[in-house]
Formats: structure tokens, C-alpha cells, sequence
């Protein structure tokens, strides 16, 4: 009896049933998980022929983001993401000093390029295991609180190694100019390298910034070396996130999002699970500062700014909390707004209205010009306002709405939907 | 020993595989953005050529950001042949017609680099690999001029650095893609001192405020150093964080002090603060051992001196240019009036000295091509090395090919007391000239980097 699977009711599953639940479950996934994942598998293999849809040297192109640089930020920006809503989605406590344990793994991370080798995989190991030593000082001392008052000690925590690593900490954080490789660095698994040459992060060999270009038409796609390692990797990350959602211990993490109290009272010490997640999500970050310095060589301290911790937390929120895509999309989405519509300029948007008469186009450029180029911020916070007023879950619950319309026997969300399908198969 | 398994067979299977194992990393690496035939980054195509403008488009440095822009545009023009030719025809090299550079057409892309490093870095890989940029320019501080720099040294292109004020720059952080034409903390205290000592004396006690990351110690180092060898004794430096707003708490000990100098190393919105602090507790009317007390702020900015209003009456600092050099100093600055000109018909006011450094390294750029006649990044980085002009405002110049940095004179000017208008609030005190602010490429402020070679990248 002690082996015994039991439902939630406490009575004891037949076996056979069991067998069948394990039969349909593929690399430990339910049928939607497993869906879902093969999508976000698809998206981001694709991704250099998603994020190209315009012809070079079209209008359009300016709408292109499947260059090296934005793709692995989306990746890696995803993987920061995916770690803070194992956190704040599932027990719903707000860090808001996420950006500093980036910065820590960042940090970490060009150390060990510094010292040991500019092999990746050493660098980003360092990155995820001094990023979760750190969060486990940050988080047993921030976990002291709840609400509110966690939130103000993360950030004082973050603000903190911002202000240490930008100033007093400079012999080992480079300051306000940051920390790069040097072909003098010491590297003692490396052998020297030849005096002038660039040190160039690399996987067995196999640098990050090597591409593949492929031309088709008009059209151009360039394959980069660092950005599918990357990709791999938030692919592990995405993976790990939905085995923790779909544990009993991710069930934990949302019974203390619903009511710690009760969980308490009834005898059960919350503390433990909500510092591992803490640290759970401590590493992901660790691993996403790890990775942004695998992909480009250099540290600065303002990646750790309450900004950057706040930039989080908007993603989160603007995909979904608490689901699982949301936050890669949510990520996704600010990264595209930071780097393409901030790049486009008053000239390219004189080019595009071209084909108005004369006065018309000049307004047409002053009506648009505020929202594009250094007025980015703006579109984006207004995006942010309709998101938050108009869909309190975020793009995830947009996408469902809009599948609901299509699909109107099926309008409940991925937690109800699993639900209903464990129900259903216990019906049988 | 039959058991070999050396058969044509085997052998050829084996041979193809190390083939294709060496070959591997070639085909990764080989054909990286450009055609493999031009052997370098971004190696323009057709009959245009594309710059990247970085500049600050929000945050802190944002007004500068949008000076260097218009001057960058300006440049655009001028190289294109439209506009009036501005410093096109006071320059010492004759090699640009205005037909471009190389005959192509120069268009441009700009980003924002919210003066963080890791924004500028973003924007710049973004021009590099999307765009095709073959030159990345601009920046408002040190901190994003570094990492941009590094940037392009392993992209392989070239860096033309904007308003970058901090030695490491062109010191322990300098590259071989990387230029400036700005001058740097080292020059403002060598230029400052004997000034200072001119006007003010030679047995005065200082005390340094300063701002708390790289800029800030390297200036505070400079001009303590440069003052000390001229007989001023240093009472205190004190940091302050960079986030501080209100100074007053770092002003009341200056009072208790016998200090009877106070130097603020801080620029932009510091610099505006904690003077207008200074100014407010009443050090300008202080006397301190039968001296009049006396602030120094080592880094001007015209648009700091436009934020910290009346408060900058009289107070000493240096410039890299300024808009009012040729018409003051005659001759040896020409260059300066043209720019302003075409900068003033366009724009409706006189230029920064961050524009003016923004302009002078597009043209720069844009005639070392020319004169190296191919834009890959070697031959530029050979042409502009140990290059020596004139006529582009600051005199005659050199762009030193051990460090990359220009040498030239530099201009101490002193707050205006009754400015007529907001363009016009500092007077030039004099111009130290540029065998006073060179040094030593191996100068114990500029030790530790390396230039290392140039990369043309791909």
C-alpha cells in the first residue's frame, strides 16, 4: 500500500490505469505539453526563416530580426524569462531584483573565460552554480517576507550589486567600462594565444559568432553557430520549466501562491519550497548571464540595473505569468520592440511615405515619428497598458481567446484543460 | 595484424572524413557576413556604403545624443555633395569631391544606445550584421565607447569613437579598430593646470569630489596629479555615488576644511547638481586663508553648462572645441567657422563639442578610405595611423599610431558672467597647446592594454 499511486482524493488508482497515463505520456510529457513543446522546438529551429520574411533590400527588410545578435537575445532574454515565472508565476512572489543574479552569472561567466578556458560549457556552468549560491543568500534573507516587502529587499539586493560592481567592486568587475577577454588573460586550460589576436568564445572549436548564410532569391538567411547552441539550451530550459510545472512540487508552489497561510496552518513548513524556487529561478537567470556572455564577450554592470530587473517582470507579465510560453513570447516581444523600432529613424520613415504628396507625407512622418526610433519606450508602454487592461493574462490568454473563436468547445486554459483531461480519463 | 583495415576503401572513407572535419570550421567561419572574395566585414556592395550613428537617444546623455546625430548627418551630406561643403573645403587633405567616399553614395542607419553598454552593443551588432554597417560611430560616454570599440574589433570593423572623455579608452582598453579624436582626462589636467596655477596660485589646497566609476578616478587622477607637480596640495578626495542627486552632505566638509579649491570631477547631471550645491552654501563668496575660493569642474559641456544656469559664472573648465575658436583665436582654428556655418543654416544653432568630434571623425574616416583606397578595415586603420591634418578646428592634429588617440591643443574656457544667450555661456580663457598635453604612449595612466593587430574580420 505505501507504493500505492493515489489521485487527489486519497483513493488508490488502479494500476492499469497508471500504465496508460505513462503510455501516453511522451519524454515524461502529457499530450499538450508535448504539443506545446514541439512548437516552441519548431520556432525557434525556424526561427532564422520566421524572423526573415522580407526580401533584403525591400522597405520591409527594416522589419527583419533574423540577424546573430537579436536572435540569441531572444533566446536568452526567453531562458531569464522561463526562470522568473517559475518564481513569480507559480508562487507568486514578485522578485524585483531579478537582473542581479544575470549579472552575477554574467560576471562569473567572463571569469572563467578569463581564467580557465574559452571553451562555453565551463563558463556557463560557473555561471549557473555562482548565480544559485548567490540566490540562496539573497532569497534566505528576502524570503523572511512576503508581498511587498520581499519585492523592496530584492531590489535593494539588486540595486546593491549594481552600485558594488559599478564602483567599489571595480578591480574585479571593470567598473562603468566593463569586463572583456584580453589575448592576455591567463586561461589556464588554454594554451596562451598568439599576442594581438582576439580571444573569441567558442564550443569545442566551433566559435559563436561562425554563420552559415544562406541566399534564396531575394531573400537572406543566416544560420549562426552560437545562436543554436543557445537555442538548445533554452530548449532544455523550457523543457525543465514544464517537468517543474507539471511536478508535485510545482503543485506546492502554487498551493503558497494561493494561500501560504492555510498551508501553513495545516502543518507544512513552505519556506524550503519557496527557497528552492528561489534558486531554481537564481540559476536560470545565472544561465541566461552565462549565455550572454558566451554570444558576446563582455560584462557591463548596468545589466544588473533596477531596469533590467523591471524588464523581467513586464515580459512576464506581458506574455502570461504563470503559463508556460508566456514569458518566452513576452521576452520576445520587448526584445523586438528594443531593437528594431527603436532603430527606425526619421529618414527611413520619409523613405516609406515617400509616395504621399508633399505636405501629406511630411505629416504622416510628424504623426508617426514620435512612436518609432527613440520613441519606442512610448509604443511599448502603451502596448503594455492595452495588454494589461484588455487581456489580464497576457499574449497566452490573447492566443486562446482568439482560438476559442475558432474552437469553441475548448476555452479553458492549459492548467483547467489538463485537469479536465485526467478527469476525463478517469471517467473511463 | 591482416586485421587492418587499410583497405582503398577504408582509407578513402577516413580520408574524406578529416576532410570534411578540417573543412568544417572554414565553412563556418569563412564566409561570415561578406562575399569570401573581398576578404573583409561588410564589404560594400554596389554604389552605396552604410556608417552606423550610435548615439544616446534616451536616458542621461540624450540632448548630446542628439547633437552628434545632426552633426553626423550634416557629415552625410557633405560627404554626398550636398549642403555647402562645410569643413570639406577648410581640410588639409583634398580627397574628398563630394561624390561619396569611393564614389559610393554614404547612406546611414542610427540606433540607440540608452548609454548602457550592453543596449550599445546590441544596436551596434545590429547595424553590423543586419544592416551592413562598415564604420560604427558616436557614443556620449566611456563606459559604451569601450565596449563598442571591443566590439568592432572582434566584428572587424572600424570604431570612430564619439564624445568619449575617460583614458582607458585610448588606455588599457584601446584597440586596433578603434579611434579618437576626442581628448581625454590626462589632457584636461594637463591643459588645466598651469592655468589653475596662473590665475589662482601656486600654494592652494584642493579637495576632489568625484564621481564613483572610471571616468571620474581617471580625471580625479589627472588633475590632482598635474596640480600637485605644480605645488597645490590635495586635502581630500571624496566619492560620490554616481546615482546622488542632492550634494550637500558632500559639500558641508569642504566648509570645515581648509581646502580653498574644490574640484568636481563629475559630468552631465552630477556635475549639474552638485554645483548648483556648491554654489547654493556660498563657496564662490568663501575666503579661505586670505584666498578667494574657487570651483573647477576639469569637463565641460555646453549642454551641462545650459543645466547648471548662473552657477557656471566663473568657473574654469576645459573643452575639446568650441563653436567660438576661430573667430577668438584667428586662423590656426580654421575649419571651426565653416562647420558652424553649415551646422547654424541647417539647425538654427551653433554645435557642441560632441557634435564637432562626431562630424570631424565621419570626415576622417570617410578621407582615410579615400586615401587608402579600399574601405577594409586594415588599410584604414594604416592610413589614419601616425596621420597628421589641420584645418578641421582644432589646428594641427595627429592621430598617434601607438595608441590611437589624436593629439591637439585643447581650450580651457571659464562660465560666462552675463551670457547673452543659451548657446553662448563660456568665454575661451586660453588654449593650452598640444606639446603641453602629450604624453608618453606608455604613461602610467594609459598603462595595460594592448592595441593588438587590426581585423578585417571575415
Amino acid at each position: 500500500m505505501t507504493d500505492q499511486v493515489t489521485n487527489a482524493s486519497g483513493a488508490p488508482i488502479p494500476a492499469a490505469q497508471t500504465r496508460r497515463d505513462a503510455r501516453d505520456r511522451v519524454l515524461g510529457l502529457g499530450k499538450k505539453d508535448f504539443g506545446l513543446f514541439l512548437l516552441v522546438i519548431a520556432l525557434t529551429m525556424l526561427a532564422p526563416f520566421i524572423l526573415n520574411p522580407f526580401p533584403e533590400g525591400s522597405a520591409l527588410s527594416q522589419f527583419n530580426a533574423g540577424y546573430p545578435d537579436l536572435m540569441q537575445r531572444f533566446v536568452i532574454f526567453g531562458i531569464f524569462a522561463i526562470g522568473f515565472n517559475i518564481l513569480f508565476g507559480l508562487t507568486g512572489y514578485l522578485s524585483f531584483g531579478h537582473a542581479a543574479f544575470l549579472g552575477v552569472g554574467s560576471y562569473a561567466g567572463i571569469w572563467a573565460m578569463k581564467l580557465l578556458t574559452l571553451n562555453v560549457i565551463p563558463s556557463i556552468v560557473t555561471s549557473i552554480v555562482v548565480a544559485g549560491l548567490f540566490a540562496a543568500i539573497v532569497g534566505f534573507i528576502s524570503l523572511r517576507r512576503s508581498g511587498i516587502y520581499f519585492s523592496i529587499l530584492t531590489l535593494a539586493f539588486a540595486m546593491m550589486s549594481f552600485a558594488l560592481a559599478y564602483s567599489v567592486l571595480t578591480p574585479i568587475t571593470g567598473g562603468e567600462t566593463g569586463m572583456q577577454l584580453q589575448y592576455f588573460d591567463p586561461r589556464i586550460l588554454d594554451g596562451p594565444l598568439e599576442p594581438g589576436t582576439t580571444p573569441r568564445a567558442n564550443l569545442f572549436g566551433l566559435e559563436m559568432a561562425a554563420s552559415y548564410q544562406l541566399e534564396v532569391g531575394a531573400w537572406l538567411f543566416t544560420f549562426n553557430a552560437g545562436y543554436y547552441i543557445a537555442a538548445i539550451v533554452m530548449l532544455i530550459a523550457f523543457y525543465l520549466a514544464i517537468r517543474i510545472f507539471r511536478s508535485p512540487f510545482g503543485m506546492m508552489l502554487r498551493a503558497i501562491k494561493s494561500n501560504q497561510q492555510r498551508m501553513n496552518y495545516t502543518g507544512l513548513n513552505s519556506k524550503p519550497y519557496t527557497l528552492a524556487a528561489f534558486i531554481i529561478s537564481g540559476m536560470y537567470a545565472g544561465l541566461a548571464g552565462g549565455l550572454l556572455v558566451a554570444m558576446d564577450t563582455q560584462v557591463g554592470a548596468e545589466r544588473m540595473f533596477w531596469t533590467a530587473s523591471g524588464e523581467v517582470v513586464l515580459m512576464t507579465i506581458l506574455g502570461g505569468a504563470g503559463t508556460l510560453i508566456g514569458p518566452v513570447l513576452g521576452a520576445g516581444f520587448i526584445k523586438y520592440f528594443e531593437n528594431i523600432v527603436s532603430k527606425i529613424n526619421e529618414s527611413t520613415l520619409e523613405a516609406w511615405f515617400a509616395f504621399l504628396p508633399g505636405g501629406l507625407s511630411d505629416a504622416a512622418v510628424a504623426v508617426v515619428y514620435p512612436f518609432v526610433g527613440k520613441g519606442w519606450h512610448l509604443t511599448l508602454g502603451l502596448l503594455f497598458m492595452a495588454v494589461v487592461i484588455f487581456l489580464p493574462g497576457g499574449l497566452v490568454q490573447g492566443g486562446s481567446k482568439l482560438a476559442t473563436v475558432f474552437r469553441r468547445d475548448r476555452n479553458a486554459g492549459p492548467v483547467e484543460g489538463a485537469a479536465a483531461e485526467k478527469r476525463q480519463a478517469a471517467e473511463d | 595484424m591482416t586485421k587492418g583495415n587499410f583497405t582503398r576503401r577504408g582509407v578513402l572513407r577516413t580520408g574524406a572524413a578529416a576532410g570534411t572535419g578540417l573543412a568544417a570550421p572554414t565553412i563556418f567561419t569563412g564566409a561570415v557576413w561578406a562575399d569570401a572574395h573581398t576578404g573583409f566585414t561588410n564589404a560594400p556592395q554596389g554604389d552605396t556604403v552604410t556608417l552606423g550613428f550610435n548615439v544616446p537617444q534616451s536616458g542621461p546623455y540624450a540632448d548630446e545624443g542628439a547633437d552628434e546625430l545632426r552633426a553626423f548627418e550634416l557629415a552625410v551630406e557633405h560627404l554626398n555633395g550636398e549642403g555647402d561643403g562645410g569643413m570639406l573645403s577648410t581640410f588639409s587633405e583634398q580627397n574628398l569631391d563630394g561624390t561619396g567616399i569611393m564614389g559610393k553614395r554614404v547612406e546611414f542607419v542610427t540606433g540607440d544606445t540608452q548609454t548602457k553598454s550592453d543596449a550599445a552593443r546590441a544596436s551596434a551588432r545590429s547595424m553590423i550584421e543586419r544592416d551592413g554597417a562598415i564604420m560604427v560611430s558616436g557614443g556620449s560616454s566611456s563606459g559604451v565607447a569601450v565596449a563598442v570599440q571591443a566590439l568592432c574589433q572582434e566584428a572587424g570593423i572600424i570604431f570612430m569613437a564619439g564624445l568619449t572623455h575617460a583614458n582607458d579608452t585610448t588606455g588599457k582598453d584601446k584597440r586596433a579598430n578603434g579611434f579618437r579624436h576626442f581628448f581625454n582626462s590626462y589632457m584636461s589636467g594637463a591643459a588645466l593646470a598651469p592655468i589653475l596655477a596662473a590665475q589662482y596660485g601656486n600654494d592652494r589646497k584642493a579637495y576632489h569630489l568625484t564621481a564613483d566609476y572610471n571616468w571620474g578616478y581617471t580625471t580625479e587622477q589627472a588633475v590632482r596629479e598635474s596640480t600637485e607637480a605644480l605645488g597645490w596640495e590635495t586635502v581630500n578626495t571624496v566619492l560620490t555615488p554616481l546615482t546622488q542627486t542632492d550634494f550637500s552632505s558632500y559639500i558641508t566638509p569642504v566648509l570645515q576644511s581648509d581646502a580653498d579649491i574644490l574640484v568636481l570631477n563629475h559630468y552631465g547631471g552630477n556635475m549639474v547638481n552638485s554645483l548648483t550645491n556648491a554654489v547654493q552654501f556660498g563657496l564662490r563668496d568663501r575666503q579661505v586663508n586670505g584666498k578667494q575660493f574657487e570651483i573647477v569642474v576639469p569637463l565641460y559641456s555646453e549642454l551641462m553648462a545650459r543645466g547648471a544656469g548662473q552657477n557656471i559664472a566663473g568657473i574654469l573648465g576645459s573643452q575639446n572645441w568650441d563653436w567660438k575658436l576661430e573667430n577668438q583665436l584667428g586662423d590656426r582654428y580654421s575649419g571651426t567657422n565653416a562647420f558652424v556655418q553649415s551646422f547654424g543654416t541647417k539647425y538654427g544653432f551653433p554645435p557642441s563639442q560632441a557634435a564637432h568630434t562626431c562630424y570631424v571623425q565621419t570626415l576622417l574616416y570617410a578621407d582615410a578610405v579615400q586615401r587608402a583606397g579600399s574601405f577594409n578595415p586594415c588599410a584604414v586603420v594604416e592610413a589614419l595611423e601616425g596621420f597628421e591634418f589641420d584645418g578641421l578646428g582644432n589646428g594641427p592634429t595627429l592621430y598617434r599610431a601607438e595608441d590611437h588617440q589624436c593629439f591637439k591643443d585643447v581650450v580651457v574656457v571659464r562660465g560666462k558672467e552675463n551670457p547673452e544667450n543659451e548657446f553662448d555661456l563660456v568665454e575661451i580663457v586660453e588654449v593650452t597647446p598640444v606639446d603641453q598635453v602629450t604624453y608618453a604612449p606608455d604613461h602610467p595612466q594609459f598603462a595595460g592594454g594592448s592595441l593588438g593587430e587590426c581585423n578585417p574580420g571575415a
